[in-house]
């Protein structure tokens, strides 16, 4: 076993245990905590696949913003955050079917494919992926209208959550 | 290669020979040596931290007309040493409802936050941890896991000011880091790369200071309020919330929060010198002259790193305790209605200038963006002026009219 796949499995088992975690515990704030855990590990694979770029902006967006933004408003809700009672339904059995078929699947999709198996090729040197990356966002022949349209509606959002902000002047 | 000009790398080429020698694998051999390479980076970093705790102290006390310690050891140069003695012998509280594993893990992560960015600060052309390259963004990822230490450690202590103290400080980080990131994008397109040694390298001829001095500025402040040290020190207003997101914390925990941000803001002085000083080089060109070509040699370079970094340090001190503590309107106002849109206007008049005046000789190109950069502080301070006057005259019920004469203004 190469260190590469001793990482992924490490780093597999915490996001998987992590996730468990996230639905399983009963405080709210150690859910969205485990979360932040999850959001790490995810980070980590990235890193793994040498996409160095997308494991930073995974920490800088989920964790830095969604996931401070998920607890601090977990903390404004309640006093006490514990939820008491059953966690689970009486028909829990069909959405866990539904995922193990989704998760078969999923599975005989993924061995079906023509790389499955193959170790990752390494990324020759002189070649900066965060350049092809950055050039390719905003080049007309691949991705700058999506990119484009994709800041007009943040923009659209931005410009609608400062006009229900701000005061009504009468 | 050898010892002089290639420390590192002689030593883990060494360090290799020996252990394959002994019949381990090329793997396991490379693990090895980084987990001691990283070991030595991180031990550095705490035992200079222990230092900065000497040096704030004297340094604070200049400012306050005092002697400061001066009663163990040569200059009180052993007092650092008693503290920690004093911190780690003190009683562990842990205070009642609190969330035990949040509550330890809080301090741990405060300095985890702050040794992460260790990694990509480069001591010397030869010396460094990693050389990433998305270096910056690096940075503000960093930031983020600072942001969670607090909050946690604020809501695990179980006590209304820590949680009060943990908004306060999110609400600060959260906000000063949109500032933060435009002026790290001015380094960014200046160097054409967001790798730390290349910034570096870009400014061998030329400082960014000279070329930016408006981001650099913007930089500073943002860094102070991330540090949340005066006059952005809201999280732990002792006049108000006694002592913030860290009021529950004792002995050594305590410790970890004060040398967390002691060797924070030492960390961000180094990141200052990177972006805008030239970090290790930066000497205008001397270095390529026959007879300075010492300055090349990796442990000069380590010097003259640590004294630029000691120097934003100082600075970042100095502002500390020069001013007096914002109010938290002030402190948003401050960001969202003047730094961001001032961040903003800068980084878009260097992404075009940039474009503009890449063909001119280098003199010209340096003058274009100085005088750019003076140009928008100019009228910057020009229309603060005319708004701050608005705003005295409206309080003194006269109409905000043009002033005609000098004795009218107010």
């Amino acid at each position: 076993m190469t260190a590469d796949q001793t990482i992924f499995l490490l780093c597999a088992g915490l996001i998987l245990g992590s996730g468990l975690m996230v639905v399983t515990t009963r405080k709210l704030i150690h859910a969205s905590l485990w979360l932040v855990v999850v959001l790490f590990g995810v980070a980590i694979l990235y890193a793994i696949l040498q996409a160095g770029f997308l494991a930073v902006v995974q920490v800088v967006v989920y964790i830095g913003a969604i996931a401070i933004l998920f607890i601090f408003a977990v903390m404004l809700t309640r006093k006490e955050m514990l939820d008491k009672g059953t966690q689970t339904r009486s028909n829990w059995w069909i959405p866990a079917l539904f995922g193990l078929l989704i998760l078969i699947g999923l599975i005989f999709l993924i061995i079906g494919q023509p790389s499955f198996g193959r170790t990752a090729t390494e990324i020759p040197a002189g070649v900066d992926t965060l350049r092809n990356l950055g050039i390719a966002l905003v080049s007309p022949d691949a991705y700058v209208l999506p990119f484009e349209v994709a800041s007009i509606l943040l923009l659209a959002a931005l410009v609608g959550a400062v006009f229900i902000a701000s005061e009504k002047k009468e | 290669m050898n010892f002089l000009n290639d420390p590192i790398n002689f030593i883990s080429a060494w360090l290799r020979g020996l252990l394959t020698g002994w019949g381990l694998s090329n793997g396991l051999t490379t693990v090895i040596i980084y987990l001691i390479g990283i070991t030595i980076l991180i031990v550095f970093a705490m035992v200079l931290d222990i230092a900065l705790v000497w040096v704030e102290r004297k340094v604070v006390a200049r400012f306050q007309d005092r002697l400061g310690p001066n009663r163990i050891g040569p200059f009180g140069l052993i007092q650092p040493f008693a503290d920690i003695i004093k911190l780690i012998i003190k009683e562990d509280i842990t205070p009642s409802g609190a969330d035990k594993l949040l509550y330890n893990l809080g301090p741990v992560l405060a300095m985890a936050s702050v040794i992460i960015l260790w990694a990509i600060l480069p001591l010397s052309s030869k010396v460094f941890g990693v050389d990433l390259n998305i270096g910056l963004l690096y940075l503000v990822a960093a930031g983020a896991l600072g942001t969670l230490s607090i909050l946690v450690a604020g809501w695990a202590s179980n006590n209304k000011y820590a949680l009060l103290g943990a908004f306060r400080m999110v609400a600060n980080m959260i906000s000063y880091e949109i500032p933060m990131v435009v002026a790290l994008l001015i380094p960014t397109i200046l160097a054409d790369t967001m790798s730390v040694q290349g910034i570096t390298q870009a400014q061998s001829g030329m400082w960014f200071a000279i070329l930016s001095p408006l981001a650099l500025l913007i930089f500073l402040i943002s860094a102070i309020a991330e540090l949340g040290r005066s006059p952005f020190d809201l999280n732990e207003a002792e006049s108000e919330i006694v002592a913030g997101f860290h009021i529950e914390y004792s002995g050594m925990k305590f410790g970890l929060f004060y040398a967390g941000e002691l060797l924070h803001a030492f960390t961000f002085g180094g990141f200052m010198a990177v972006l805008f000083f030239g970090g290790y080089g930066g000497f205008f060109g001397l270095e390529k002259i026959g007879l300075f070509s010492w300055l090349n040699n990796p442990f000069i370079q380590v010097v003259v790193f640590l004294a630029k970094a000691m120097f934003g340090y100082w600075v970042i001190m100095w502002i500390k305790y020069s001013m007096p503590r914002i109010r938290i309107d002030h402190m948003l106002a401050f960001n969202w209605k003047f730094l961001t849109p001032l961040a903003l206007v800068v980084l878009v008049t260097t992404a075009i200038l940039s474009k503009v005046l890449a063909g001119l000789p280098t003199w010209g190109y340096v003058l274009g963006m100085f005088f750019s950069n003076l140009v928008i502080g100019f009228i910057t301070v020009e229309i603060m002026r005319g708004y701050g006057r608005k705003q005295r005259r409206t309080e003194m019920g006269l109409p905000p009219q043009k002033i005609q004469n000098k004795e009218q203004a107010v």
